[in-house]
């Protein structure tokens, strides 16, 4: 098997910030779900350990400083068989005019050589969750393990409902599994095949880099969805695209083409089952769940994103019309498409004997210490520090909240003359303003002081 | 390290904001997660109670690296029979709390079985006490 990614074991995160093009102005601190972001020395930092790669801090960022890391695309050439696997949402993605037959052939057009939709495992899928959610022996209620950033919400911030996370692989692996199988009994060399993954979000690269419960992923490379959908367009109308080109979007089931939308996994299982998109939502019904507040429900879908994949940060379109889209294509397949027995059956020998996902590891982001004694002495410390912190959580010291910042204090990484508040009363002892003023630039840069009429603004 | 709530009868909305806050402070303390759920399931049901039952009550946690220690006293019509009150599926719970998904009569043994020292004593007319114990480190 061909490495195709230098980086696969060091990449923890498909998200970093370029530190050139961050201009620190802390908006991404501020959306931050995990409090993942910190402001020095006039840019952004990410601590590593708590990123979900959720993709929040991408959306808002007004200069384009937060990368989201694909492969680079030539590497596809390095195969003879390249395999492109498309999300169903991708065709919501494009004016009108362009059909999902153009979005194909402009595939093909750019030098891929087979073009698949991710979800086309689902029906194979379904009879498995379905199982699983019956009978599994595990706490209820059953978490879908789709969305990425929402298994790694759970790894940081939920480590007791890890046990509830479904075990069962994600669609995306077992089509790659599928089509390296099919291409294998066309006559293909297994090193000569590469499957591509157009992603619509950082978290899916960072579970095909650095995947949760299995080892490794078989995808071989991953392209972001903006990127992807720029070639696309430019492909078509440059008329570079030979129409003759034999290629057809064949979507396989109305379920599969809906199973990244919200509702698409709840609306195929039995008994109490609820869709929650969006992470403040997630969490917040989270918490409850954790605290056995909310009881009597059997399967949870949770989607980071608002209106889940459609929202995901590398689409290129409006994700309420890309839902609206995939609804009408898929009510229109579903009254004339059955599935044959035949491919079922293969997806099965592809996927024998390894759709389960290994026991997901809790990384709780919040214990203090290791210690619990040592964490009970720094938690005494921060609760002291918030008796003298304002409480309004401006971010003026580079970090996202109040308690963040005592946090911070408490671990080494900040001090507490970096409050704003509190340099104002040690102003009137001993802290002279020059001090003060050094302290300020040392979190937002020299620049962040000097006059400059072209800020960047958030745009939304 | 003691940290207290207040709880008002007849708010179950807020019922469930100082279980909320002890599991936040016990993730922090790097306690077991198992452990922290049993603490949260005990003092959750114990709030309710409160809610469900009396009308008003305050709760006290005390924390050290051996165990937390929930200590919980309301004002309220106190428990006559505090045997048949802990029986799984006892409840006097109006139908207007049942309605809002309280009431099943499961409150009493949950607390017992996830506690690992449970005491309740209970004066009719005047309030119930409760004490839970868990141990931070089995
Ligand atoms: N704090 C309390 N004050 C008064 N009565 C209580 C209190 N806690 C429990 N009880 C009594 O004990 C019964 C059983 O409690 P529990 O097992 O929690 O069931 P539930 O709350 O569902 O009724 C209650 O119905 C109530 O009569
Ligand atoms: S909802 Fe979909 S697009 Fe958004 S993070 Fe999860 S998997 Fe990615
Ligand atoms: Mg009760």
């Amino acid at each position: 098997m061909r490495e195709n990614t230098a980086d696969r074991n060091s990449f923890r995160h498909a998200l970093t910030i370029d530190p050139d093009v961050c201009v620190g102005c802390a908006h991404c601190m501020r959306v931050c779900p995990t409090e993942a972001l910190r402001v020095r020395q006039g840019k952004a930092i990410l601590q590593n350990n708590r990123c979900i790669d959720c993709g929040e801090c991408f959306n808002v960022c007004p200069s384009g400083a937060i990368v989201i890391k694909q492969d680079e695309f030539d590497s596809i050439f390095a195969y003879q068989h390249r395999v492109a696997l498309i999300p169903s949402i991708i065709i919501g993605q494009f004016p009108e005019d362009v059909t999902p037959d153009m979005i194909c052939q402009a595939l093909v057009s750019i030098g891929f050589t087979k073009i698949m939709l991710v979800e086309d495992s689902v029906e194979y899928l379904i009879p498995q969750v379905r199982n699983y959610v019956e009978n599994a022996d595990c706490e209820k209620p059953i978490i879908s393990s789709y969305c990425p950033a929402i298994v790694r919400l759970i790894q940081v911030k939920f480590p007791s409902l890890v046990g509830n996370l479904m075990l069962l692989r994600p669609p995306l692996d077992l089509t790659t599994a599928y089509v390296k199988q099919e291409l294998v009994r066309e006559g293909a060399a297994e090193e000569q095949i590469g499957v591509f993954y157009i992603t619509p979000c950082a978290a899916k690269i960072a579970a095909v880099k650095s995947p949760v419960g299995e080892d490794r992923s078989e995808v071989t490379g991953v392209f972001n969805m903006d990127y992807i959908y720029n070639r696309i367009l430019r492909e078509i109308r440059h008329k570079d695209v030979d129409p003759s080109i034999a290629v057809k979007y064949k979507p396989l089931s109305a379920r599969s083409l809906r199973w990244s939308l919200t509702g698409g996994e709840a609306n195929e299982v039995k008994g109490s089952c609820l869709a929650i998109d969006g992470i403040a939502n997630v969490i917040q019904f989270l918490e409850k769940v954790e605290n056995e507040e909310i009881t009597g429900v059997d399967f949870l879908e949770l989607r980071s994103c608002d209106q889940s994949c459609a929202g995901g940060a590398l689409t290129a379109g409006n994700r309420f019309i890309a839902v609206e889209h995939l609804h009408k294509d898929s009510v229109a397949l579903s009254s004339k498409k059955v599935v044959s027995d035949k491919i079922l059956c293969d997806y099965k020998t592809a996927n024998e004997g390894k759709t389960a996902l290994r026991r997901v590891e809790p990384r709780s982001m919040l214990k203090l210490d290791e210690d619990m004694g040592m964490a009970m002495q720094k938690m005494e410390r921060v609760n002291r520090m918030m008796c003298h912190l304002p409480g309004v959580d401006c971010g003026v010291c580079g970090a996202p909240s109040c308690s963040a910042l005592a946090e911070d204090i408490v671990q080494g990484e900040a001090t507490i003359s970096q409050c704003v508040f509190l340099q104002r009363t040690m102003e009137q002892n001993k802290l002279s303003p020059d001090h003060a003023f050094k302290i300020m630039k040392q979190v937002w840069g020299d620049d962040r002081f000097k006059k400059n009429c072209h800020k960047p603004y958030k745009s939304k | 390290m003691d940290l207290e709530f207040n709880v008002q009868g007849g708010d179950f909305v807020r019922a469930g904001n100082a279980s909320s806050q002890i599991k936040k402070v016990l993730k922090q303390l790097n306690a077991d997660s198992a452990i922290i759920k049993r603490v949260v399931v005990a003092l959750y049901e114990a709030e309710v109670n409160i809610a469900a039952h009396a009308y008003d009550g305050v709760i006290r946690a005390n924390i050290d690296t051996e165990r937390i220690r929930l200590l919980l006293d309301d004002n309220g019509p106190g428990i006559p029979d505090i045997e048949r009150a802990m029986t799984p599926g006892y409840s006097t719970a109006s139908s207007a709390v049942r309605e809002m998904g309280f009431g099943a009569g499961m409150g009493l043994p949950n607390i017992r079985a996830n506690a690992d020292e449970f005491v309740i004593t209970s004066e009719v007319g005047k309030g119930t006490h409760l004490e839970i114990t868990v141990y931070l480190n089995q």
